[in-house]
Order: structure tokens, then sequence, then C-alpha cells
């Protein structure tokens, strides 16, 4: 029987069999951002594991500073701290640092793949859920807890269970409007959030194939939004493609021995996985979230749900995100009024998600009661936008354009929706309180979040063109 | 890693899906320099407190006999969501040694293992019927859970079995350190690692 692309790239990074069912895994790339960065390597010094393989570990604060225009890491003065720890044990082990104000800098999830660090068939974990964004290289990544990081850290292994297979398969082409986010969404949407709990994913089919690099990105970041915390999808000339050329991507014949390795990596023909789920992209339209969970979400012209005549096991909770989020079941979600717009985080945040809602926004102005801010992913990303004037056209349609980071997806900066207010965001997560206490969230593409701006309600991106 | 062999007393029954560890923990409480032992007082807090600082009478957490509960009962999906492990340190400061879910995030979970906390994986009807028990009995019911035996006892005395990986029963019941059982494989991991700078070179920077 043949192998999964998952298969092929665990078992052979297997460094031996601890006995029941678990096995030391190696790890070829840990990543390391400000939150639990610089408090992980001081923890594993403390303990006497200094860093086993430094120059497999890579670093940039991403979470806990402003994105202000011209911040510091004292703009942010609580997240100081954990910047300047992650500097200090950083430099004392020659650990690359991609650092403030510094080329490089970014989100740890777009700065990976962006320098090339992030390679097909490498293993790769960070102390962050949504590290299964590198899975669009075809990379086997994973998010890890606190404990975890200090044991990479110290062995460059990790003791691991093997997951069983989910197989997502988008047959077909997208429809106008749609994305990858909606892709992800969509598919959240029918398997629920906890589909994917003790699996791991690959995607296919023609639809995925056809996505480039950074839509893959967005795709596998949301693995976790269905309890997975890897996703995959297989290298192919996209991948080769997009990574060609970057920084630390292997150069010249080294180039060819790796693309010559990547290009054995993909799911054989026969083999066999736990679970495939196929979804016909004739039926994913924009989507837009109403709950509290990511799996609370629906095609922008559905009404919003009614507990009532939902599956009983979901009435409950269904009925609290309703009243969190302040919205009526029956009605139709187009046309909620919306204060907040958020375009950016790991999610989103990429030149192509840029471009996308720069599109819809040109010669546009958002309404008077939006706040909408652009957080580009990196350093690079943002001095892309610029060479291609797409800061202008944010800033005359009235939004503000900010500099690289976490920001408003996750509320650890400083950077918050105000309590009741309701928010568009092309982040990951709605959960209560995710985007600050009390903030009302509704994920979606870039391009619903710009049509969400300039109409100052929730809309359909495929009547605004 | 603090040992777990077992524990008796009263079990919250919160009963709720999805428990992200954003509702366990805000991100900001991790930013601020509490440390993990300070965690605990902010254990919940979006819904322990109402948005003016009061404890919200309404939530369980908030009313006797479940208080100073060490067990929490959960519905599906327990500690879905971010990976952080703030989510545990919050829990064991909020004084909870175990929790009882159908199942958990998977990040979660292993975290659990790291600090001495028990994820306990029971079916739905199960919790449902241990939640019942302690509302019958408020103040006098009981719940153990027995990791040596892999039993949960109910407040009538059912003997409920349930099932953890041999490996992590062993190391929590004796507080083992994950590193230090890695490090005894340290001639394997630097054999792998120098074949594999043959094969695979480009990953060596």
């Amino acid at each position: 029987m043949g192998k999964t692309l998952f298969d092929k790239i665990w078992d052979s990074h297997v460094i031996t069999d601890l006995g029941n069912g678990f096995v030391l895994l190696h790890i070829d790339r840990l990543l390391l951002h400000d939150m639990s960065g610089g408090k992980a390597l001081k923890e594993a010094i403390e303990k006497g594991y200094p860093p086993s393989q430094p120059r497999l570990i890579y670093g940039t604060p991403d979470h806990t500073m402003s994105t202000k225009p011209g911040r510091t890491e004292k703009s942010f003065p609580p997240g100081e701290p954990l910047i300047l720890s992650m500097r200090e044990t950083t430099s004392a082990y020659g650990i690359k640092l991609f650092d403030l104000g510094q080329d490089g800098q970014g989100i740890v999830h777009v700065m990976g793949p962006e320098q090339g660090l992030t390679l097909p068939g490498t293993t790769l974990v960070c102390g962050d859920s949504h590290t299964s964004t590198h899975g669009g290289m075809g990379t086997l990544a994973f998010g890890i807890g606190s404990s975890e990081l200090v044991h990479v850290i110290a062995t460059q292994t990790m003791v691991q269970r093997k997951p069983k297979r989910l197989r997502a398969s988008f047959e077909g082409k997208l429809m106008p409007g749609v994305t990858a986010k909606d892709m992800i969404l969509h598919l959240i949407g029918e398997l629920g959030t906890a589909a994917g709990t003790g699996y791991s994913v690959e995607y296919a089919g023609s639809g995925v194939r056809a996505l480039p690099v950074e839509a893959r990105l967005t795709l596998c970041n949301l693995t976790i939004e269905m309890g997975a915390r890897t996703g995959m999808v297989a290298p192919d000339d996209t991948t080769y493609e997009y990574l060609n050329g970057r920084d630390y991507a292997p150069k010249g014949a080294m180039w060819d021995r790796a693309v010559a390795h990547w290009r054995t990596l993909p799911t054989d023909a026969d083999a066999e996985f736990d679970r495939e789920h196929t979804i016909d992209m004739k039926n994913v339209a924009p989507q837009i979230t109403w709950g509290t969970s990511p799996e609370h979400v629906i095609a922008v012209d559905r009404a919003i749900p009614d507990p009532s005549t939902g599956p009983e096991e979901k009435r409950g909770a269904w009925e609290a995100a309703l009243k969190y989020q302040g919205l009526e079941p029956g009605k139709p979600i187009e046309g909620t009024p919306v204060d907040w717009v958020f375009i950016g985080s790991c999610t989103n945040s990429r030149i192509s998600d840029l471009r996308a809602a720069a599109a819809i926004v040109k010669g546009r102005h958002k309404a008077d009661h939006v706040t909408a801010w652009v957080v580009p992913g990196s350093v690079r990303i943002k001095a892309e936008a610029e060479a291609e004037g797409l800061d202008r056209v944010f800033l005359e349609a009235g939004f503000e354009w900010r500099e690289p980071g976490c920001s408003m997806c996750l509320a650890s900066n400083g950077e918050r929706v105000p309590p009741g207010k309701r928010s568009v965001s092309t982040s990951n997560r709605n959960f209560v309180g995710r985007q600050g206490p009390g903030a009302r969230t509704h994920l979606a593409s870039p391009a619903m979040a710009a049509a969400a701006a300039i109409k100052g309600a929730i809309a359909d991106v495929r009547k605004i063109g | 890693m603090d040992k777990f062999t077992k524990v008796t007393g009263v079990a919250v029954p919160m009963m709720r899906q999805n428990v992200d560890t954003d509702l366990i923990i805000r991100i900001e409480r991790l930013v601020d320099n509490v440390g993990r032992e300070g965690l605990g007082p902010f254990c919940f807090e979006q819904i322990r407190f109402k948005p003016d600082g009061s404890e919200d009478p309404d939530c369980i957490f908030n009313q006797e006999p479940y208080r100073e509960a060490p067990i929490i009962l959960a519905a599906d999906n327990f500690g879905c969501g971010s990976s952080r492990e703030g989510a545990v340190w919050a829990l064991k400061g909020f004084g909870i040694k175990t929790v009882i879910a159908p199942y958990f995030g998977d990040i979660f979970n292993n975290n659990c293992f790291q600090n001495g906390i028990l994820p306990v994986a029971l079916p739905i009807e199960e919790i449902q019927l241990l939640a019942d028990e302690m509302k019958a009995s408020p103040g006098n019911a009981r719940v153990t859970v027995d990791l040596e035996n892999c039993v949960v006892v109910s407040p009538t005395g059912r003997t409920i079995p349930f099932q953890i990986d041999a490996r992590r029963q062993h190391a929590m019941l004796n507080g083992l350190d994950d590193i230090a059982q890695t490090m005894s494989h340290k001639g394997e991991i630097e054999a792998w690692q120098s074949t594999d700078k043959t094969a695979r070179p480009w990953v060596w920077l």
C-alpha cells in the first residue's frame, strides 16, 4: 500500500520508537515569537539545557508590540520585557532574530515561508497553534505548548504519537468572490470545529492544486480551527516557483537535489486515509461567521441561524453565541452594521490579500462610522505594497496603514476592538473576547472585510464588483 | 513535573462545548508579568466576572459547593483553540486537578500532561450522569478520579473506567520529566542527525 504525504515526512523523521504508540520525532525548524520565545529559551538554559541546534531555530517578534506607525518595543510597554528577553536570549546563542525595525520581521507564520525557512518535507514547530499555516508549503508543521517548546530547544526532538489521516478534497473552480479563506471556513462549517481532533489533514483536489502558495498558507492556517494540529498541501511546481531564490532556500545544485527529493513526497495514488471528505467548489460561496466559534459560519447571502431549528446538541451554544453577538435569528446577516474592520493576521496579511482588499477599496471611501485597519504581515510585504501604491489606496479610502504584527487578531498588544463593537476581521478566531473583552467578531476574507468597511455593514463582495 | 495519583472532590458541571483556551485565560494575562503561579485569579474571568468586575452569581464557578471544586465536567472539545500553556497554568492556579470531557483540544491535552493536570475522556452520557449526581446531592456529592486504576468513581459509587496511554499514565504517576527521558536517547538523536546531514544537507543551515 502506498503512503500519504504526511506518512512519508513523519516516517522519515522518526529517530526511535518509544513504545505504546509514541515515537521520538526530529524537528527540522523551530520558530520563536515574543509571547513565549524568550521565556522558553530562558527556562531551557536555567534547567541546564542550552539550545542543542541553534542554527535550526529562528525568531521574530509579532505578538506583543504596537503596530502604530513609527512604533518601537516601547510603544506597548507591557510587551517590552518579552521582546527584550527574546533579543537577549537569542543573541546569547547565535539564534537568528528578525528583530523589530529590521528587514524580515513579521508575523512568524508569514516570516517562515517568506524567508524560505519553511521547506517542503521538513518538520517545523512553533509555540503557536497557527503553525499549521506552514503546511501550505508541504511542511509537517504544528503548534506546541511552552513545555514542549523547552523540550525542542533542549533536544531538537519531540515525543509524539502519530495522528490519523483525513483528506479534504476540493474539486472544481473558485466561484466569483470566493477565496481560500472561504474554502476553509466552508469546510469547517460542514465538518465542525472538532472534526480534525486527533487527525492530520491533507488538502487536495483540483481546487487546491490551482491555488497559489499564499492561498494554500491561508487554507492550512485555519486547520487548527477544525481541531487538527497540522494541515498540508503537497508540494508541486507552484511551491518550487514560490520558494526558488528566497533567502534561506537551497541554491544551485543543492536546489536541484532538494527539488528531486521533494518530488517524491506527494501522496501515492493507492495510499489510504482514515477519513475522506470532498467538497464541490460550486457550493462554496463567500463566507462570514455569525457566532463565537469558527464553525458558526454561513454564506453571506444566508439568514442568521435559528437555534430552535438547529441540531439539539448545539442549541445552547448557538443561543449563547447569538446573545453575545447581539444578533437576531432568522434575519439576513448581510446589512448588519459594522464598527471595525481588521485586515491582517497570519491568515490574511500577505501581498495577495492586500491586493484583493485594495481592489475593492480603490476609488471608494470607508463608511464614516467604521474604523478600518490594514496591518501587513511583514516588513517586506509592507514595502512591496507601498511600491505598488496599495498604501495610498487604503489611506485615501480612510483606512489606517500600520506596521507588521499580530495586532487586533488576539488583543495581546493593546490593540483591541472596544466592548460591544462589531468587527469584520480577516483573522482566524471569533471566540468570546478574542479581539478584546466584549468585542463581536465576524471572520471573512480580505475582500469581504474591505467590502464591509466601504458599506459600513456586512456586505456581499459579489455585489460590489 | 507534579505527580498525579488520585483526586477526590466536588466536580463542577460546566457542561459547555468548545471551551477554548482564550476563555480559560485571556492573552493579556500572559503578557502581564504575573508569572505562572499568578494566573489562577484570572481563570475563566470572562464568565466569572461581569464587565464591572463584580462576580456573576449566575456563573457556576461562583456558586456553592463548586467554588473550590478540583474537577471540571465539560462537554465536547474542551481546551480547543490557542496553544497557550497558560490555560493549564491558570486552571492549576484555580485549583483544578482534572478535567473530564468527551475529548480535548490536541495541544491542550498535551500541555496538561506537562503540568500534572489529568484530562479524562469519557462519553458525554457518562459525564451527564456525573453532573446529574452532583446536582442531586449538593454539598455531599464527591467524584474520585483514580489514575492508578484508571477509574472515575461517581457520587453514588458507580465505577467508570477510562483509558489513557500507558506511557503518559506512567509519567504522571511518577512525575517524570520528558526532557530527562529524551536525553537518554542522545546518542540516537546525534546519529540520526549525522545521517540526515548527508541525506538532506539543504535542511542544515
